[in-house]
């Protein structure tokens, strides 16, 4: 199961490396197209429900204009117990507002973990709307991935961001807590302040609600179907 | 004219924020040195020199590029500077002189200066790469050319970003005989743009988010206020086409007063750049936009502008109100102070209205203007996306078109080659233009989007009409006898050009793909266009259909070849390119040494790129082929089309690119003159 995911990593990493790190020479201005990285921490949140479970949802990304690595994380803590989704994806433009992405995928529970290919589409959606989309696929089956979410401007630095994100597979896995159908519907409404264009804290409320099987799963190890909760936390890239 | 400019005592808490101004009087202008007959330079003028902004003339040069602490905004940030003058020495130069500079670099990295709009060899035009290595750190390079124009024009670095960080300079040449345009006063006004983010940082800013520096972005109260004043559907219908293309009509100005400080002669407006005047008598200003990113609109409340210059060479004199700069142009004026007023505001609004430089043309040092108010936020229409809703290439003269054509040959119906005389010529070019601005008032029953759409092309259209002649009929060749019959002034006369010749076309590659954002493509020639922001505002607006060389060009030949050219970008990734191709991976422009090109460039984004080649003239056709503007940066405005001629007389390798710093390395190209 390890060399599974280590041998295509280290080609992923390897390829990566080859096309962006042959720099260009900038003589006549600055250099168009240098070696850029950025982490993003879309929400690092604490929540009111019973224990404060803290969440985050964050990306890093390295690379220049036509070849990204992208790591992207998120998932939830609660008394050390932690879940989380994480991809390592090659990220390339394949249309003005979208760019393809190609890697894997590595969810983990306490008890279990699963990797997946997975194969996305990030990017912005008419009317605005910042939109990732994920196929996964293993040996048991596949699942899918969505999330969009929009930002309206109270003004240019309060910012109530509305979001939307669903997940389905297709089978059961009861160790990672997924049944196959629709298995997670969580809308968001985050109001943040922008204090830096880079740094910004924010209050909302989420809507989780699980369905199915994976409703099933989350019943019997005593979480509930749905919920709403308030959280706080901060934005924060660079 | 009703002005709302006060005189106010200069409180010491202005000067507080500013830079290192010690005294009030330091701050005063320096004056330009005219030429006196015996051809000396006067130079003991000095109680009139402000220290930090040094003047250097003569015909040896030395200066230094070397690292500087500075502090604009309150914060020391290291600069590069031009014998650690913030902007660098203006240097005076004389016509016919051969001038020797030596330029050491101090800098621990390449550096070099270009002499932006100068003529002179390739291997002294000071770009790296380009029959020139650059300077290396510790090094000196001499230049030595010979001078062989006359007018306001600069110098800048061209390696990295330096050009941000300071080093950048103003030139004028005077005449070797006495200059046309007589003044008492005679001043440069720099304008440039300042932060203390380094440039690295700002353009890392820009790939990873394109509109981190836009702080005029839509908001929610935006779209209500659409909706109580046009109702929910029609806001809605506005911003559906905005919303689907995913393009933004607040998208003015990619780095904004977020970061930049805006300086008018390397003052911040709270350290405020001052030069004496006297009521009566004749001030030249020489403006100069040295910014690496930003346009400014420039007005002078209380005065009117007459514009006698652009881009170094003299033209028709023409009275303005206000004109939009574009980075790396320049433009003289000649204002006349009156005794309303003892102290005038030179307001330099960024294009974006997120800050402004200021100065005071002050009968008192002590006192300054009063600052105006900046204008409202422009919004971008969809004419400045090249999209005409439904009034596409080809059928535009249908239509409202007619209608406004109808007008215009009412007020001109007297118009035959028998009355073509001097004066009533004249007048006709300025008739068209404002014909044209009326014609902007009832294509209102448009879409909302297009109601700001004025197309030269109808002037251009309907001036032929008028005329009932084409350009070869002005031949001049049949004019001599011609001429005299009719008592025709030749001189002066208004030749109408043919705005889509019929040339062969020169092949260049052009690649798609998501490096490109938009299309323009209903892109017109807006020549008499202002600009976004500036459309209908009440003030007399100078455009580029303003332009008339000051000299006959009738005689010059017509251009053999065009070179269309598409300007591309990505504002999101935030990549910018010439038909989809990077400098990087385009092969170069080729032309034979002598010939005469057209060049037309198309803008497909939605920001304004001052084109600019090096080596050569950039002559721009505003529809009157005997007063061909001459210049040496040609603004394409978003979504809009421009031809200019070039004849290709200067052999070797030159720069030929958009002079905003943070889009110049992908909008580039190498010509080859052979």
């Amino acid at each position: 199961m390890k060399n599974l995911i280590q041998k295509p990593v280290s080609i992923l990493i390897q390829a990566f490396f080859a096309t962006t790190l042959i720099t260009g020479i900038a003589q006549a201005g600055g250099e168009r197209d240098p070696l850029l990285a950025s982490l993003i921490v879309d929400n690092l949140e604490i929540s009111n429900q019973e224990n404060n479970p803290t969440a985050w949802a964050a990306s890093a990304w390295v690379g220049k204009d036509w070849h990204k690595l992208y790591l992207k994380s998120e998932g939830e803590s609660v008394q050390g117990k932690t879940e989380s989704e994480n991809q390592l994806l090659y990220s390339r433009p394949i249309e003005k507002f979208w760019d393809l992405q190609l890697g894997l995928a590595y969810d983990t529970t306490p008890e279990a973990n699963q990797t997946w290919a997975a194969i996305g589409l990030q990017g912005l959606a008419p009317y605005f709307f910042e939109t990732n989309a994920l196929l996964l696929a293993n040996s048991d089956g596949l699942g899918i991935r969505l999330e969009s979410e929009y930002e309206a401007l109270f003004t240019q630095k309060l910012i109530l961001t509305p979001s939307i994100a669903l997940s389905a597979y297709s089978f059961d896995n009861e160790k990672m807590g997924k049944g196959s159908g629709l298995s997670n519907l969580n809308i968001g409404l985050r109001l943040r302040y922008e204090i830096t264009r880079k740094f910004a804290p924010y209050i909302g409320l989420t809507y989780n609600q699980f369905f199915g099987t994976t409703a099933d799963y989350v019943k019997a190890e005593g979480g509930k179907e749905q919920e709403t909760s308030l959280v706080a936390g901060v934005r924060f890239w660079f | 004219m009703k002005t709302n400019i006060q005189n106010t005592q200069l409180s010491r808490r202005q000067f507080v924020k500013g830079v290192t101004v010690a005294s009030t009087a330091a701050a005063l202008g320096t004056q330009i040195p005219r030429a006196l007959a015996n051809n000396e330079f006067i130079s003991n003028n000095t109680e009139k020199f402000y220290p930090r902004q040094s003047l250097l003339s003569g015909t040896e040069f030395d200066l230094t590029i070397a690292e500087k602490r500075v502090n604009i905004t309150g914060k020391t940030r290291v600069a590069t500077l031009v014998n650690g003058s913030l902007p660098a020495p203006t240097l005076v130069f004389r016509e016919g002189d051969t001038v020797t500079l030596r330029v050491k670099n101090e800098l621990d990295v390449d550096s070099s200066i270009h002499w932006h709009g100068l003529i002179l060899p390739t291997n002294m035009d000071g770009v790296p790469g380009f029959s020139f290595n650059g300077i290396k750190p510790g090094e000196t390079y001499t230049y030595q050319f010979t001078i062989q124009q006359t007018g306001t024009y600069w110098y800048h670095s061209h390696s990295a970003y330096q050009e941000q960080t300071g080093v950048y300079g103003a030139i004028v040449i005077l005449p070797k005989e006495s200059e046309p345009a007589q003044s008492d006063y005679d001043y440069v006004v720099q304008l440039s743009d300042w932060s203390d983010t380094a440039p690295e940082t700002i353009y890392a800013n820009l790939k990873k988010m394109g509109d981190f520096y836009n702080i005029g972005q839509r908001t929610v109260g935006d779209f209500f206020n659409e909706v109580s004043e046009m109702g929910f559907a029609k806001a809605w219908e506005n911003r559906k086409m905005w919303n689907t293309m995913k393009m933004t009509d607040r998208d003015l100005s990619d780095v904004s007063g977020a970061t930049y400080t805006y300086l008018m002669n390397g003052l911040s407006p709270n350290a405020h750049w001052r030069a004496q005047i006297e009521s009566g008598k004749k001030v030249r200003l020489r403006f100069i936009n040295a910014a690496a990113m930003t346009f400014f609109d420039v007005r002078i409340p209380g005065l009117k502008m007459t514009v006698i210059a652009a881009d170094g060479n003299l033209i028709q004199p023409v009275e303005v109100d206000e004109f939009r700069i574009g980075v790396a142009e320049t433009y003289d004026v000649i204002v006349e102070p009156d005794s309303k007023q003892t102290s005038y505001a030179i307001f330099a609004q960024s294009i974006d209205r997120t800050g402004y430089a200021i100065g005071s043309l002050t009968t008192d040092a002590n006192q300054i203007a009063e600052t105006p108010e900046m204008d409202p936020l422009p919004i971008l229409t969809m004419t400045d996306m090249g999209m005409d809703h439904g009034d596409m290439e080809g059928m535009r003269h249908a239509g409202h078109d007619m209608g406004s054509m109808n007008n215009n040959s009412m007020d001109h119906s007297g118009h035959d080659m028998g009355s073509m005389n001097n004066n009533s010529m004249d007048r006709s070019g300025h008739d068209m233009n404002s014909m044209n601005n009326h014609s902007d008032g009832h294509s209102d029953h448009n879409a909302p989007m297009a109601h700001e759409t004025p197309d030269y092309s109808h002037a251009l259209a309907m001036e032929k009409m008028k005329m009932g002649m084409d350009v070869s009929d002005v031949d001049h060749s049949k004019h001599s006898h011609n001429a005299q019959a009719m008592n025709v002034d030749l001189d002066s006369a208004v030749i109408p050009m043919d705005m889509n010749p019929q040339l062969p076309q020169m092949e260049v590659p052009r690649k798609e793909g998501p490096q490109i954002d938009m299309r323009a493509m209903g892109a017109k020639y807006r020549l008499d266009d202002p600009g976004v922001g500036l459309r209908n505002n009440g003030r007399r607006v100078l455009t580029y259909a303003d332009l008339k060389n000051l000299y006959p060009t009738r005689h010059e030949p017509k251009p053999s070849k065009e070179l269309v050219l598409h300007l591309t970008g990505n504002m999101e990734r935030y990549m910018w390119s010439i038909d989809g191709i990077p400098f990087d991976e385009a092969p170069p422009l080729k032309f034979e040494y002598g010939e005469r090109i057209r060049i037309t460039f198309i803008n497909d984004t939605m920001m304004n790129h001052p084109m600019h080649l090096h080596g050569v003239w950039s002559d721009l056709e505003t529809g009157d082929e005997n007063h061909i503007p001459r210049k040496h940066t040609i603004v394409v405005q978003p979504g809009a089309k421009i031809s200019y001629r070039v004849t290709m007389d200067a052999r070797g390798d030159w720069a030929f690119h958009c002079h905003m710093l943070y889009h110049m390395m992908g909008m580039f190209r190498r010509v080859q003159i052979r």
